[in-house]
């Protein structure tokens, strides 16, 4: 107990500590700033001399720690990373691409880039569909916020947390035992014979991906109501007077209005999926042939120690990142240059 | 009297006709959009449900039962070894053992007692029968049993019975308190809060002034800086996973640490790579505010400072609430960095890490493994409920912009 009480203390003083210092850190440039570059005592060239030169130093004072936390902890490991992957196991001898080309001839890796493609296809493909059918039907339906809220519950539920609760919605027991889980339990129940779930090759994956599915539609279900709501009433209602029928309507007028909005779902839940880990390492680890390139870069990271082949596998998942980090870019630019 | 036959027969008509109108005004169609989204809505919630309904079950219940079956009784097999001649006790020219099949469990009724594995119940509950150290046995529906014999018992291993028992449905918190006391989940527990908390509340300063500058200041390289920030909300964690810990390490090895595997070290990497989402979301909602206040503040003489402080960081407030139950969710959740930067250890574990290491060593004990879920996704479930509204209002601002 006293050593739990300790390090409950030592995360209060930690936030204590940091809050003082953001405060100290930031009033302190401020009134230094104010009080060693004031114009009080200069009169014109010189004046909006000291004017701009303040003006011109405030901001990066303000930007300061965001930008050392960012270079430390996420800029610089990316091109260390990088130099990395072309050094060998230990980091100390340059070795070209050979990490890479090992990675290429690797039986593991080319399962993980085959099974990565997989989920990269049916993960937000199935998310975003769900996630739309279920924010047009419940706009319709007294119960419909209800329903959204429950929909939306598994995106609270961490990754190790889904994966137990459909671990047990998999269990598998022998055939003629009674079964607990409740996939074995409907099977059973048709007369057909139990599976065990996770470990037949192809479907494993597919069953792991339908966890993904279960927590990433309710964020898409979200966005995309907000987008429908946005459509103009008047569009639906002409839409209604010339006699269109609700399908027509949803895939004639709704679908190419909100367009945009499920082009960035989809990126959004893309991004989730090329980084997955945690499902397939609570889940299978990589048996029976469930591997993806975030589980991967982990043992060779951590159970190998290689860091040589686990910096090329976390450079290959970056390269295919960056075709939608270069679009999201191009996409801020261009509303910043509207604004 | 006729008018009182004359009104109900009135009422009848209003009823058959506004029967009528309800028949009419049902459309197939919405019958079906109710049906459909029952069907999804069971599908998100009915996998959550099981692994509560299950958690608060009698653990040999859980393993012989499925969680839809927790309200209607259930069969179990068991066996016991009944007691040695040492605990017999002689009555009125008789020996007796006596005891409870069941043990101290109260729970069971008995559906039939044998000898073998394969006929459990092949005597009915209150019968007896023949044992062959001598004498016989009979067993009560509630599992109490009599070992009669005329000569006195020599045994010295108890013979087994077999059983078929009828457990009654009981719900209970047993599990809870196992998993919180002997597998250290409680110590997990203790340990995602320490590690959740602070990691939630310092980036947002951090994050609010550079927000700022952002949205209201002119300098060179801001366009760039925010393409910086966009950039990096996307960039995987797995690019700073080995830097990082080659750094941790040096680091220790220089301040004479056994190893850099810290809670500080775990904030600060948390607080980094909460940065950039904390950033875009403050800037983009920052940027929302009117423009007219800042600009007559500004003439009024008010420093950027002052302006932050005294205006930007109050009005923000819905923004710094998304962040942080995002941030806070984020860490709660996060099982990656904490494996890498705080390490596996025990008494190291969060929440998260618990559940996988107990998902290793007790993958078939359900109980363990449902309640130890259910504690560490009932903290987010709660924030999430409680605090939905601006975590929607946060995805909203994040992604949709």
């Amino acid at each position: 107990m006293g050593d739990v009480l300790q390090q409950l203390f030592g995360a209060a003083l930690a936030i204590g500590v940091a809050l003082a210092a953001c405060v100290a850190y930031f009033w302190g440039t401020n009134w230094l700033l104010d009080r060693f570059l004031n114009s009080d005592n200069v009169d014109g060239d010189a004046e909006t001399r000291r004017d701009r030169l303040r003006d011109s130093i405030r901001p990066w004072l303000f930007l300061l720690p965001a930008l050392l936390f960012l270079s430390v902890y996420l800029v610089y490991p990316v091109f260390e990373t990088l130099r990395l992957s072309l050094l060998d196991k230990t980091g100390q001898n340059f070795v070209g691409f050979a990490n890479y080309t090992w990675a290429l001839s690797d039986g593991n890796f080319q399962r993980s880039i085959l099974n990565n493609a997989m989920w990269l296809i049916i993960v937000p493909s199935l998310a975003t569909a769900f996630g739309l059918v279920i924010a047009v039907l419940a706009d319709k339906l007294w119960w419909g916020n209800i329903a959204k809220s429950l929909v939306f519950m598994p995106m609270a539920i961490s990754f190790v947390g889904a994966s137990v609760i459909w671990r047990f919605v998999y269990d598998y027991r022998g055939e003629g035992d009674v079964q607990i889980g409740l996939l074995n339990a409907i099977v059973t129940g048709f007369g057909l014979p139990p599976q065990a779930w996770i470990t037949i090759p192809f479907w494993n994956s597919v069953f792991l991906m339908i966890i993904l599915v279960w927590i990433q539609t309710g964020f898409a279900m979200v966005i995309l109501s907000a987008a429908l709501r946005g459509i103009p009433e008047e569009s639906l209602e002409a839409a209604r007077i010339d006699g269109a029928s609700d399908v027509r309507i949803f895939f004639d007028i709704m679908i190419p209005q909100i367009m945009g909005t499920i082009v960035v779902v989809w990126t959004t839940i893309t991004i989730v999926v090329l980084k997955v880990f945690d499902i397939i390492f609570a889940m299978t680890n990589g048996q029976w042939d469930t591997e993806v390139l975030a589980n991967l870069m982990f043992k060779w990271m951590f159970v190998n120690f290689d860091y040589g082949r686990g910096s090329a596998i976390a450079v290959v998942i970056m390269l295919a990142v960056l075709p939608i980090m270069i679009w999201n870019i191009r996409r801020a630019n261009a509303e910043q240059g509207t604004r | 009297m006729t008018a009182v036959t004359e009104s109900a027969d009135l009422d009848a008509v209003k009823y058959e006709v506004r029967r009528k109108n309800w028949f009419a005004r049902i459309r197939l169609g919405r019958v079906l959009t109710h049906i459909l989204l029952l069907l999804m809505v069971a599908l998100w919630t009915l996998p959550t449900v099981g692994l509560l309904v299950s958690s608060l079950r009698d653990k040999d219940q859980l393993a012989v039962s499925g969680w839809w079956t927790a309200l209607s009784a259930s069969e179990a097999l068991g066996v016991t070894r009944i007691g040695t001649a040492a605990e017999q006790v002689a009555e009125a020219g008789h020996f007796v053992i006596r005891g409870n099949l069941f043990g101290s469990d109260t729970n069971k009724q008995l559906g039939g007692f044998g000898l073998s594995n394969g006929e459990p119940a092949a005597t009915e509950p209150g019968g007896s029968m023949a044992m062959k150290e001598g004498g016989t046995i009979s067993v009560a529906a509630d599992g109490g049993f009599e070992w009669t014999s005329d000569t006195e018992f020599t045994h010295t291993r108890g013979p087994r019975i077999f059983y078929l028992a009828t457990i009654a449905p009981r719900f209970t918190l047993d599990n809870y308190y196992e998993v919180l006391t002997s597998n250290g989940v409680w110590r997990s527990f203790i340990n995602s809060f320490t590690v959740t908390i602070p990691a939630t509340i310092i980036p947002i300063l951090i994050a609010a002034f550079a927000a700022y500058a952002l949205a209201w200041m002119r300098f060179p390289f801001r366009g760039f800086i925010v393409a910086l920030v966009v950039g990096l909300l996307v960039v995987p964690l797995q690019m700073s996973l080995i830097p990082l810990l080659t750094l941790y390490n040096q680091l220790a090895q220089l301040f004479g640490a056994e190893d850099g595997k810290t809670y500080l070290g775990i904030w600060l990497a948390h607080t980094a790579f909460g940065l950039p989402l904390a950033i875009y979301l403050l800037r983009n909602y920052m940027v929302g505010l009117p423009k007219e206040i800042m600009e007559s503040a500004r003439i009024d003489g008010a420093s950027h400072f002052k302006i932050f402080t005294g205006m930007v960081l109050p009005l923000s407030f819905p923004a710094l609430a998304s962040f942080s139950i995002f941030q806070f969710l984020w860490v709660w959740n996060d099982l990656l960095v904490a494996m890498v930067f705080l390490g596996a250890q025990q008494d190291r574990l969060v929440l998260t890490g618990k559940l996988v290491s107990l998902l290793g060593s007790r993958g078939n004990n359900w109980e363990i493994l449902t309640a130890g879920a259910f504690i560490t996704i009932v903290v987010p479930l709660i924030v999430f409920f409680a605090l939905q509204r601006y975590f929607v209002r946060g995805l909203l601002a994040g992604s949709v912009k």
